[in-house]
């Protein structure tokens, strides 16, 4: 088997070699189509038609197909049946986007010093640094946001520290918007710092040079130079950050309490212990929606960027 | 050489680095220290004692959560390598593939949306189909998410490989399983073995969907923890999520090591 078609058999004739590599696309994603078809794509069927049945009597729906799942997001409806507009929800959608948007702006003002500066060292350091930012990402995202739990509530680190600093004892900063950004920008910081700093390093030196030997300030390369030649990674991260923080659950049901809600953890009531299924797959399907939506600006944005230089 | 020319322009960036990382770190500090408090009230300082320890280990809810976790992890683990392998072997090596672009978006869907939803429609699927069972709904939905975690390092590894080693083989007249065992497995072992530990460590972590799927005798870590959580912190609770820190760290270094000696084998003629 003298084989240089091991890696070219499209271009031989012999057709039982050709005929391997093409079972090969075929069998070897099988599995992962089954796999993806199942638990992925069929669910998202089923519930863009459960958004649209009927809440059952003792939980789960009837297909009794209508949009008033989707009205109860704009609308409460009264005993005799007239729509009374509500904004709560609207609230909670405007609170996920708020707190989804500063957890990214936040990460990001962060990310850039601190991958800037960690681009600078010497490749020792360097690839130490770049381990300990990896690293808090691999503990258990619920730990993450218990320790600021024990941090900011009552009988908690900060509280205490004030106290002995003269401040009034028994303040608590738990269960409100500020708690839930918190642990949002904390569990999400290495998943910015890390692809900011891949397109930080990849950045020439020379041209930072060069700016400011043609005397521009720090201020003038950071804005000329630095942030539009990092311009992709910036947007890989931000979309790393901000489509998981619009899903977030975690956050908000521990530090936003039961109040603050956000979308993620509106759609997880919804389907605790019998509540309203269509209801919370009409939310499911908003969130899903404007997920898309952001992505597809997103990759058309920088489609077009790199079309025009 | 410029390189620490350029960031003395910006004298605050190494005290900002220093407090970034005194960011990241303190809080899991926090909960090691309390760990070691003997006073029930965590906040409160009044001794070292390992106490807490004790309970911990002697809590029969917290073993069997763990081995519901492990399991499970095992599992969707080995699920989700075999299929981002064949997946990866499929995309990268094989031909007249039409719909490349399509075949590997779906492998990474579970990335593009977010987890609450996908955990939903997943519990509607199963309720529709009358599954049960715990495990298996656990199981499913684990090595769904997971795939694309262990996709990704394989496909990487794939994609930069040489083929003279194969060729080299197929020239040695070794039939194709056999140059896939022996030649191209070895090769791109660091990314088959980081893609496992992606796997499992996503897999040990996930609170969302396990959250929304388990049943009675079916609770995972996370939601265990969670259970606690929401009963009111404990030192015990310190004590249990010191330990599973420590876990993660070890698991963590484990991985990127044998990632970083993969990539420094490459780079060495």
């Amino acid at each position: 088997m003298t084989d240089s078609a091991l890696h070219a058999p499209a271009e031989t004739e012999h057709a039982p070699r050709a005929r391997f590599w093409h079972d090969l696309s075929f069998w070897g994603l099988l599995p992962s189509r089954l796999l993806m078809g199942f638990a992925l794509i069929l669910p998202i069927f089923i519930i863009a038609a459960v958004s649209l049945a009927t809440r059952g009597a003792h939980g789960g729906f009837a297909w009794d197909l209508n949009l008033a799942g989707y009205r109860q997001i704009l609308f409460n409806e009264g005993w005799t049946g007239e729509l009374e507009f509500t904004p709560q929800y609207l609230l909670i959608i405007g609170r996920t986007f708020l707190l989804a948007g500063a957890t990214t702006v936040i990460c990001l003002l962060f990310a850039v010093p601190v991958a800037y500066f960690i681009s600078r060292q010497p490749p020792g350091r360097k690839a130490a640094l770049v381990y300990l930012v990896t690293l808090p990402f691999w503990v258990s995202m619920i730990l993450r946001v218990y320790a600021w739990m024990i941090i900011l509530g009552k009988d908690g680190t900060l509280p205490r520290l004030l106290e002995t600093l003269g401040f009034p004892a028994g303040m608590s900063f738990m269960f409100n918007d500020g708690a839930t950004l918190t642990a949002m920008v904390y569990t999400a910081m290495p998943l910015m710092v890390l692809p900011v700093f891949a397109s930080i390093e990849k950045l020439d030196g020379t041209l930072i040079e060069a700016s400011h030997d043609l005397y521009g300030d720090r201020w003038v390369t950071l804005r000329r130079v630095i942030l539009p030649l990092t311009a992709p990674g910036l947007t890989a991260g931000a979309i790393l950050v901000f489509v998981p923080s619009l899903g977030a659950v975690l956050e908000p049901t521990l530090m936003g309490g039961g109040k603050q809600m956000m979308m993620g953890s509106l759609i997880q009531l919804q389907f605790g212990g019998g509540r309203n299924w269509p209801f919370g797959a009409a939310i499911a399907m908003t969130l899903m929606a404007l997920v898309m939506i952001f992505l597809i600006v997103t990759s058309l944005r920088a489609a077009r960027r790199e079309v025009a230089p | 050489m410029s390189i620490s020319h350029d960031v003395k322009r910006y004298p605050g960036l190494r005290p900002l680095t220093a407090v970034f990382f005194l960011y990241l770190y303190a809080p899991l500090a926090v909960i090691v220290v309390y760990s070691f408090n003997a006073n029930r009230v965590a906040g409160v300082w009044t001794g070292f004692s390992l106490k807490w320890y004790g309970s911990a280990l002697d809590n029969a809810a917290l073993v069997n959560a763990l081995k519901t976790s492990l399991t499970v992890a095992a599992i969707a683990t080995a699920v989700s390598t075999l299929i981002a392998l064949s997946a990866a072997l499929a995309i990268i090596r094989g031909k007249n593939l039409r719909f490349r672009k399509l075949s590997e978006t779906i492998v990474n869907l579970p990335l593009l949306l977010p987890e609450i939803v996908l955990a939903v429609a997943t519990l509607i699927l199963f309720s529709l189909l009358d599954i049960q069972n715990g495990m298996l709904r656990l199981v499913v939905a684990h090595a769904a998410f997971c795939t694309p975690f262990a996709f990704l390092p394989i496909r990487a590894r794939l994609q930069g490989m040489s083929l003279d080693l194969e060729e080299a083989s197929a020239d040695l007249y070794a039939d194709r399983w056999t140059t896939f065992r022996r030649v191209t497995l070895p090769l791109i072992f660091p990314g088959v073995f980081s893609g496992a530990m992606l796997a499992f460590l996503i897999s040990m972590d996930d609170f969302i969907t396990s959250n929304l799927l388990a049943t009675g005798g079916s609770t995972t870590l996370p939601v265990y923890i969670f259970s606690l959580i929401r009963a009111g912190t404990s030192p015990e609770l310190n004590a249990i999520a010191t330990l599973l820190i420590l876990a993660s760290l070890v698991l963590a270094t484990v991985a990127l090591l044998v990632a970083a000696r993969g990539a420094r084998e490459d780079a060495e003629p």
